[in-house]
């Protein structure tokens, strides 16, 4: 699972009201290089929730983003390259997602977040 | 990448090994889904530097065939644990990276718009009557440009009406009628009809108020 992927993800659980972002908590991760695509990250950049990439990247030791950003940063080569390799070049491969409001852990196994509910959380 | 050799590249996948009957667990073959994915790139340029999710994903040929023709990100959703490994498995052979996530659709809580756009060869609500039109509705709500679909031809105006009036569907186009092979097992009425036509469908959803993006 790839940090864009977590910027997406709430908690499913029927109820919760506050369920984004999810914690994330990191055993595993892996790092692949991805050939960097500047229009992309202009054109994701509105839809991501900041603080939660910034935290979510903090998670696997990675800690060059900024607290918060704007758009005119997406001009500075630098923080394209920062942004580029927080949002998919990181592959979290074992550990758990956190619900923020009810503490209910999501695992992670083998890259793949499980996030089938049970009977009592549908 | 050519047509032929998406094709090609495709028919070379590992696929359900012990299909589950009430999931309705049938590939979509090489030639159809090199089709949907060739139409969606190069006729409406959805998928290259797009985020795509693949509803329902399988073993994964939706998905991989997206990441194939460039898309910048691609997230396989599927019910079923096998079926997430072996699509992993292809993952790997092919060298693409993408992402999956162990889910029922219906219960997908995703925020909205993230996703460009979402390919899926949905249940046809043979098994669970409305999950084509519940993969539909949730496609439409995460997407914020397209939606790639397969369903039934005798359903045509049915989906056409409720994607238009229940899933905020601003349109809702069919792109060509396909011939649709089901193995045997999912026989649709009891008679030996294995070969059913199925129209190729785009629908486009309505921008939600956040997305002030191009
Ligand atoms: C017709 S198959 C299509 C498989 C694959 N996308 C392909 O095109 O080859 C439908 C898939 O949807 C999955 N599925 C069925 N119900 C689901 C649900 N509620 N949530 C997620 N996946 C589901 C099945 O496990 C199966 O893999």
């Amino acid at each position: 699972m790839r940090l864009l992927t977590h910027n997406m993800l709430s908690c499913n659980i029927k109820g919760v009201a506050n369920g984004f972002p999810l914690r994330l908590e990191a055993e595993k991760w892996v790092e692949k290089e991805v050939e960097l695509n500047a229009d992309f990250l202009r054109h994701i950049f509105p839809k991501i929730e900041w603080k939660a990439l910034a935290g979510a990247a903090r998670a696997v030791g990675y800690c060059e983003l900024p607290e918060e950003a704007d758009a005119a940063m997406l001009d500075s080569e630098d923080f394209l390259r920062r942004f580029h390799h927080a949002l998919l070049e990181i592959h979290v491969e074992e550990g758990a997602l956190v619900c923020p409001e009810t503490g209910r852990g999501f695992p992670i196994t083998k890259g793949i977040p499980n996030m089938l509910l049970h009977e009592d959380e549908v | 990448m050519k047509l032929k050799q998406l094709e090609g590249l495709l028919g070379t996948l590992q696929q359900f090994s012990h299909p589950k009957v009430e999931l309705e667990q049938y590939p979509t073959g090489p030639h159809i889904a090199s089709r949907l994915l060739y139409t969606a790139e190069n006729t409406f340029g959805d998928i290259s530097g797009k985020v795509v999710a693949d509803f329902g994903c399988g073993c994964g040929t939706l998905g991989l065939a997206s990441a194939l023709l460039g898309a910048e990100q691609v997230i396989g959703i599927d019910i079923d644990p096998q079926s997430l490994e072996i699509a992993s498995i292809n993952a790997a052979d092919m060298e693409l990276d993408i992402d999956f996530i162990w889910c029922d659709v219906n219960k997908l809580r995703w925020r909205d718009d993230v996703v460009d756009t979402v390919v899926m060869n949905p249940p046809f609500g043979t098994r669970k009557k409305g999950s084509d039109m519940e993969f539909l509705a949730k496609a439409l709500k995460v997407a914020s440009q397209a939606v790639y679909s397969l369903h039934k031809t005798t359903t045509r105006d049915y989906i056409k009406r409720t994607a238009i009036r229940d899933c905020n569907a601003r349109s809702a186009d069919i792109l060509c009628e396909l011939r649709f092979d089901v193995p045997q097992i999912y026989k649709f009425h009891k008679k030996k009809e294995v070969n059913i036509a199925v129209d190729l469908w785009r629908f486009v959803p309505y921008p939600t108020q956040e997305s002030a993006d191009s």
